[in-house]
């Protein structure tokens, strides 16, 4: 089983599009999306959802007034600036446990479970889809990237799929750290602007960190052709192999507004062009050897 | 005042309002808080005066000490230290620097030493103060980064944040403490699915917010109904031009090429200005 993770460093790059048209070529797969901070790759897949649990991955601190003695141990000990006036404020405090250890009052301090969020085990006419939905303002993500991962792993060795196609989060923090490390191919996808050259090398600095083949796959490579040389040549450079070009298309948008996978909604050039990245990607990725 | 920038989804043009924003207005200080992929200097081109290094503290093993009992990683609630029968993995990447580990061993054996995360970029571009902060690949979460950055935030008039994607704890330490919160989306269902995220977390944090649609004839007008009918305030529209496009494609901002919308920009400004000295003004929940 292989496993493909779809990251850009920089947002709306077209991530979760080319995730959804994969879903609906690749054959024998389990999609996740790990983007669990904005979560869009339901809206494409139409998922009916067969179950959904909680998730706890982080603790958070709390004290209690009558037992506290107001020594200020644990505000001087917090790194978080969490704690001030022998109170926790639940949107700083990381739940790391330390003002725990350091309280010289039993029970003083508690550490509670703080839920991250939710993990949706669904169905689609692609195939089993696992998604997640975040409590706004939780820390963690990671963790719960890590949680969704785990289950379609299990999944996939039970039903003895071939590939896991993960959706990633724009960046190269937490959540992107956890999508990748593991996989055996991350497709990058960037687009022809300053920025996205910008993000472009940063995420493939990451990539090469956790030692995962990388491939890259230009969006919008029309708007600006002197900069898509330079990423060409940037990529040629690094060993990173280009799987394909997508021109800047308003069609993409509609397919979006339809809630389907542009592979699905229409037939022309553009979703030529996905058919063949995906090919590229499949072959490159060894995907079904 | 202090006047954030964020959105849920990424990619609908977060940086494009914050710096032309910045432009548009004199005796600006700029702070770009999207140290995993900052790209404000593109468009605002300071001339850097100044690079700090940004450091943490790290546990180490000493070896001569360490038992191997495995506490420190029994304690760590990051999974970030793994003990074996003669060896203790330390993963950077997971470490949040809380320094509990060390507390918490029973020989004494972990110290803390400083490592790099990232740099803060200092510099300025005519009446703009620019300060943005980068993370290094793979060495540390971005919240100490953040954190720091904030530090900097001085007594300027106008204090323009630019923060990353998303409604996890990156946004709510750029976006904390702001008098303003501009979110921008797109008039797509991706858009309107990450702009509801984006509202419940500047909702629960107590901030006046209002909206931006940008490219804001693209696709439907979902997005424009849902803030019609919930009362959230549309800030501004700006069309899709390719000419818009093309010029952030070479970080050139809006108002250089189309001088026009500095007066926009303005009155937003003036907008939020009004909005932000407006008493007991309460935010419509939806």
């Amino acid at each position: 089983m292989k496993q493909i993770v779809i990251i850009s460093g920089k947002g709306g790059t077209g991530k979760t599009t080319l995730t959804a048209s994969f879903a609906s070529l690749a054959e024998n797969k389990i999609m996740c999306d790990c983007d669990v901070d904005a979560a869009n790759l339901f809206i494409l897949l139409n998922p009916r959802i067969i179950s959904e649990e909680e998730i706890v991955t982080s603790k958070i601190a709390t004290i209690d007034e009558t037992k506290c003695i107001k020594c200020g141990r644990c505000e001087e000990h917090c790194r978080f600036d969490a704690i001030t006036n022998f109170k926790v404020d639940s949107m700083k405090c990381e739940g790391c446990g330390v003002c725990k250890i350091i309280c010289p009052v039993d029970d003083a301090v508690c550490l509670q479970d703080s839920a991250s969020g939710r993990i949706f085990t669904a169905e689609t006419k692609y195939g089993p889809f696992f998604y997640a939905q975040l409590n706004p303002g939780s820390g963690n993500t990671g963790k719960l990237v890590t949680e969704i991962r785990k289950r379609a792993f299990n999944l996939a060795l039970e039903k003895k799929s071939d590939l896991i196609i993960i959706d990633g989060a724009p960046g190269i923090g937490c959540p992107v750290i956890a999508s990748v490390s593991g996989t055996d191919l991350a497709l990058i996808i960037t687009e022809p602007t300053l920025s996205g050259e910008h993000d472009l090398i940063r995420v493939a600095k990451l990539t090469e960190h956790f030692k995962v083949k990388t491939f890259v796959c230009i969006n919008k490579f029309d708007i600006n052709p002197e900069i898509t040389n330079r990423i060409e040549k940037i990529c040629n450079e690094k060993k990173i192999p280009i799987v394909g070009k997508v021109p800047y298309a308003p069609v993409i948008t509609k397919a979006m507004i339809a809630g389907k996978p542009i592979i699905e909604f229409i037939d022309n050039d553009i979703t030529k062009e996905i058919r063949n990245i995906w090919e590229n990607v499949k072959s490159g990725g060894n995907l079904y050897a | 005042m202090i006047i954030s920038v964020a959105s849920g989804k990424g990619g609908t043009g977060k940086t494009t309002i914050a710096t032309n924003l910045a432009l548009s207005l004199k005796n600006v200080q700029f702070i770009d808080c999207d140290v995993e992929e900052p790209n404000a200097h593109i468009f605002i081109k300071p001339s850097i005066k100044h690079i700090e290094k940004v450091n943490v503290l790290m546990p180490k093993i000493n070896y001569s000490f360490c038992n191997f009992c495995g506490k420190c990683a029994e304690f760590c609630q990051y999974n970030a230290i793994a003990v074996f029968e003669k060896q203790v993995l330390i993963f950077p990447e997971l470490c949040h620097h809380c320094g509990g580990c060390k507390f918490i061993c029973p020989k004494n054996a972990i110290t803390e030493e400083e490592i790099t995360i990232g740099k803060i970029k200092k510099g300025n571009a005519n009446s703009i103060d620019f300060i943005a902060g980068e993370l290094d690949i793979a060495q540390s979460p971005p919240s100490p980064l953040i954190r720091r950055l904030k530090k900097y935030i001085s007594k300027h008039t106008n204090i323009i944040i630019d923060a990353p994607p998303g409604t996890s704890c990156t946004m709510i330490e750029s976006i904390e403490d702001s008098d303003f919160c501009i979110l921008v989306t797109e008039p797509t269902p991706f858009g309107l699915n990450d702009l509801k995220l984006a509202i419940s977390v500047v909702q629960k944090m107590n901030i006046k917010y209002g909206v931006v649609i940008n490219q804001c004839d693209i696709g439907d007008n979902k997005v424009e109904e849902f803030c019609v009918n919930n009362k959230i305030d549309i800030l501004m529209k700006i069309p899709y031009s390719r000419k818009i496009a093309e010029a952030y494609s070479k970080g050139e901002s809006i108002i250089s090429i189309l001088p026009e919308y500095k007066f926009k920009f303005r009155e937003m400004y003036e907008k939020i200005k009004m909005r932000v000295n407006t008493r007991n003004e309460t935010n419509s929940n939806y």
